[in-house]
């Protein structure tokens, strides 16, 4: 923690206690009229009348220094070290579905390695005709898709089990981006390798396996890399980030990020899973019997309501509120979110910004005339099987508490009078 | 997933049909690709239209391979295929002892694994936890919880030691291998485990896992109109996140997370994102003071550092800074921190556990020069026996001179 962030750190809070009683002031005297013209207008400013900055004093740009807490987050005790750890998308923050990469979650096993697009190297073995090596310039010249994925982290909201524990939106549900991918489909590739002698298809596998030292891999079976795995080297337009696995990683549309390999190297045709590390010792979801499930790849119908939220609470007072947040499901598209004032006692329907994507997240807007009074938040995404999201004692009642992943229960926020909100669990 | 089927006896039939194939291929799955104006054709009767379409589907039967890429050389495969599977395929001939995997162990492992595969820190543990899967805080180790033995050999053989993947011989996997077994009381201490006897070896909860059942248990009772008046009498808040107070806010960050590591010790990596309420009491937040980092300024100019030669190695150090922290804030992690270690007397940063050999050398009031930091860093264990450091080396002088370069800026 260096002083600077400590002094930022402050300085933030301050400027939500100040924001949330000068929003109250305001609020109070009501709509209407100032008591005296407002500076900002009548004066006029340096940025009015001096110059900016040129065109290159940024060659690639950064956000605005006035968003600088608008962050990749890390919750210090959840692991014993950076290298192998993760960090939270501020999706308090943010609004629309895009997410920008620079802010997007991290995951790393052994750490984000740099690895050059000539050092690349795609290998393709196992049970197929012929084993090949692709460079990635050769990867280029396969057709090209694209397509806007979430990837959601297995353990987003793991920390939430037992009790409401993590205060903000960003720490209980940041284990969540969403880009546009570019890439060749995972069946072109496996196409030119060539399938002809593989047999049965429908009782073979794919194991994946990533470039870094942690080696991550993951066996996919054969009906899901056929279908929408994408082999994927750019990201809402341009390179992978490093920490995204640049130059080239895995998209398993709807399934747990821990499958979309990263800094992807093989791809190895088998008939059976590898059950490696992260397929048996983690990843797996414990019961309260003690029996665990595993190949639990499918993320189910999610929401979260991104603001107002503990790190996002309400600045204005009462009168017109906009209430927002995000919602997604990997078995394909959202088809209604309804939103909760009182804990779950009424819900109304929320207004869907666009219409759900397959497997993408969908941004929810519900406006209302905010009286003032106290609020218990919560979202419920309904996707296009029919399935809806279920509460945490729902969740619990089938699996317990030791499960880890695949939380995706309704999240509530209390709002106080103040505006502020917290974390809370509610009967 | 019907579609994914229709695909598979596309894929099936013989070469006659693959050109149909290859459109229904096209058609389905990459809707803005050009193949798609052989399908219009072929919707149209005329037989001329029909041929035309015959010959595009040819044209994208061919597409589908587009002669990228090479075929894989036997080295190649053989150098990246090592995975090993639950039957043990993949496995390679060799052997090795609990006796020569304790002592691979202490070397490679114990560092973050503790002497006894228990765990230090937040680090997992590999051992114990037998019988604590129904519990409130199961722990997970291989055996407690690790259905397959090839699962370690696998993993331990690619992706460890941290900071050193993929240097251990199949034979000392082997040995670690069978240490991990020992230290769960799952063989003797004589026990030699080979590629012969490894299916022999019985994992406590291999019966332990069901494929995923949501679809049977939960997407049914999930799937239910959802109420949307007076759904409930009253609703109570029965749990608030900050009486917990374990959120990371800026400054409070050091705290809460010193808090609950205490709390939780013992739990690694994932497992640690269990949810944790109840390990968190208030007292613990007493015990949050966190040891102050050392200091470390830029030193002085007047030591003429080469910049340019620090830059490099602060490149160099890369290789280095997944067990060594250095700078402001440093701490001991897998490695001890470097601040300030050139010059610094070995084996003497404030509570690191050195090796044996190292100790002894500190105790003989050795300090780290140049000359034998150098000779360290180009062959660690040759010049420190049993060092703990997993490293392989640094193999270039101009590498060497400019990661102590870069050392050199820090002092304590």
């Amino acid at each position: 923690m260096t002083a600077e962030t400590e002094k930022k750190g402050a300085s933030r809070r301050a400027f939500l206690k100040g924001a949330v009683a000068a929003g109250g002031a305001v609020a109070g005297a009501g709509m209407a009229r100032a008591a005296e013209p407002d500076p900002l207008i009548t004066e006029v400013q340096e940025w009015a009348s001096g110059l900016g900055e040129g065109v290159d004093a940024t060659p690639y740009g950064m956000p605005i220094r006035f968003e600088d807490d608008v962050i990749r987050r890390n919750v210090e005790w959840l692991t014993a070290d950076t290298i192998s750890s993760i960090n939270f998308t501020p999706i308090h923050a943010l609004d629309g579905t895009i997410t920008p990469q620079g802010c997007a979650f991290e995951r790393h096993h052994s750490g984000a390695i740099e690895l050059k697009k000539e050092d690349y190297r795609l290998m393709i073995n196992g049970l197929v005709d012929k084993p090949m090596i692709f460079t990635y310039a050769d990867l280029e010249r396969f057709p090209r898709e694209n397509h806007v994925y979430f990837c959601e982290c297995a353990a987003n909201t793991g920390m939430e089990w037992a009790g409401a524990q993590l205060n903000g939106a960003q720490f209980t549900h940041g284990m969540i981006h969403n880009m546009e991918y570019s890439g060749v489909s995972l069946r072109t590739l496996l196409t030119e390798a060539g399938m002809e002698t593989t047999g049965d298809l429908s009782d073979k596998w794919v194991y994946v396996e990533g470039a870094d030292a942690s080696s991550n891999g993951r066996s996919i079976p054969m009906d899901k890399a056929l279908d929408d795995v994408l082999v994927a080297f750019k990201a809402n337009g341009e390179a992978l980030r490093k920490e995204h696995g640049y130059p080239v990683r895995l998209v398993v549309p709807g399934w747990e990020g821990n499958m979309w390999v990263k800094w992807l190297r093989r791809i190895e045709v088998m008939d059976g899973p590898v059950e490696s590390r992260e397929e048996t010792s983690k990843y797996t979801d414990t019961l309260a019997d003690g029996t665990s499930r595993k190949w639990t790849w499918v993320m189910d119908a999610k929401s979260v309501v991104t603001s107002p939220s503990p790190q996002s609470p309400i600045t204005h007072g009462a009168g017109p509120l906009v209430i927002t947040g995000l919602a997604w499901s990997g078995h394909g598209k959202i088809t209604r979110v309804d939103v909760s004032t009182d804990g779950g006692m009424n819900w109304q329907q929320a207004r869907l910004a666009t219409e759900g994507q397959n497997k993408a997240l969908t941004r929810f807007y519900l406006e209302i005339d905010w009286d003032g009074s106290e609020m218990l938040l919560q979202s419920r995404a309904h996707d296009e099987t029919g399935y809806v999201q279920p509460t945490k004692d729902a969740l619990r009642e089938v699996r317990g508490e030791n499960s880890i992943y695949h939380n995706n229960c309704i999240q509530t926020w209390w709002v106080k009078e103040n505006g502020e909100a917290e974390n809370v669990e509610v009967s | 997933m019907s579609k994914s089927l229709k695909l598979y006896s596309v894929l099936g039939v013989a070469s006659a049909a693959l050109m149909v194939g290859a459109y229904n291929f096209a058609d389905r799955f990459v809707a803005p690709m050009p193949q798609d104006a052989p399908r219009m054709a072929a919707d149209s009767a005329s037989p001329d239209m029909m041929f035309i379409a015959a010959a595009r589907a040819q044209e994208a039967a061919d597409a589908k391979r587009l002669g990228l890429g090479r075929e894989a050389l036997p080295e190649e495969i053989a150098a990246w295929n090592v995975d090993v599977r639950p039957d043990g395929s993949g496995l390679p001939e060799g052997s090795g002892s609990v006796m020569d995997g304790e002592e691979l162990f202490v070397d490679y492992c114990a560092v973050c694994h503790g002497d006894f595969a228990e765990g230090v820190d937040n680090w997992p543990k590999l051992a114990g936890g037998d019988g604590t899967l129904a519990d409130r805080d199961p722990v997970k180790t291989v055996g407690s919880y690790w259905p397959y033995l090839s699962t370690v050999w696998d993993y331990v053989h690619r992706s460890m030691p941290f900071g050193g993947a993929q240097t251990l011989s199949a034979d000392e996997t082997y040995a670690i291998v069978a240490y991990i077994l020992y230290s769960n009381y799952l063989v003797d201490e004589d026990f030699v485990l080979s590629k012969d006897n490894f299916l022999e070896v019985e994992m406590p909860n291999a019966d332990g896992f069901i494929v995923d059942d949501r679809p049977e248990t939960e997407y049914g009772r999930f799937s239910e109109e959802a109420c949307m008046e007076n759904c409930k009498d009253s609703v109570e808040i029965t749990m608030h996140a900050t009486v917990l107070d374990v959120t990371p806010d800026e400054g409070a960050e050091a705290e809460a997370g010193a808090a609950m590591e205490e709390a939780n010790a013992d739990t690694a990596a994932d497992e640690k994102i269990e949810a944790v309420a109840e390990a968190a009491e208030p007292a613990a937040e007493s015990a949050a003071a966190s040891e102050a980092p050392a200091e470390s300024e830029p030193a002085a100019e007047g030591d003429a550092l080469d910049m340019a030669l620090v830059e490099e190695g602060e490149s160099v150090f890369r290789q280095c800074k997944a067990c060594h922290q250095v700078g402001e804030g440093a701490t001991n992690r897998v490695g001890p921190q470097l601040n300030g270690i050139v010059g610094h007397p070995k084996a003497a940063v404030d509570g690191f556990r050195y090796s044996k050999t190292l100790e002894s050398m500190g105790e003989a009031g050795e300090v780290w020069s140049e000359e034998n930091l150098a000779a360290f860093l180009a062959d660690p264990r040759g010049y420190v026996k049993g060092t703990k450091m997993s490293f392989k080396g640094l193999r270039k002088d101009e590498d060497i001179a400019a990661v102590i370069e870069y050392l050199k800026s820090f002092s304590q």
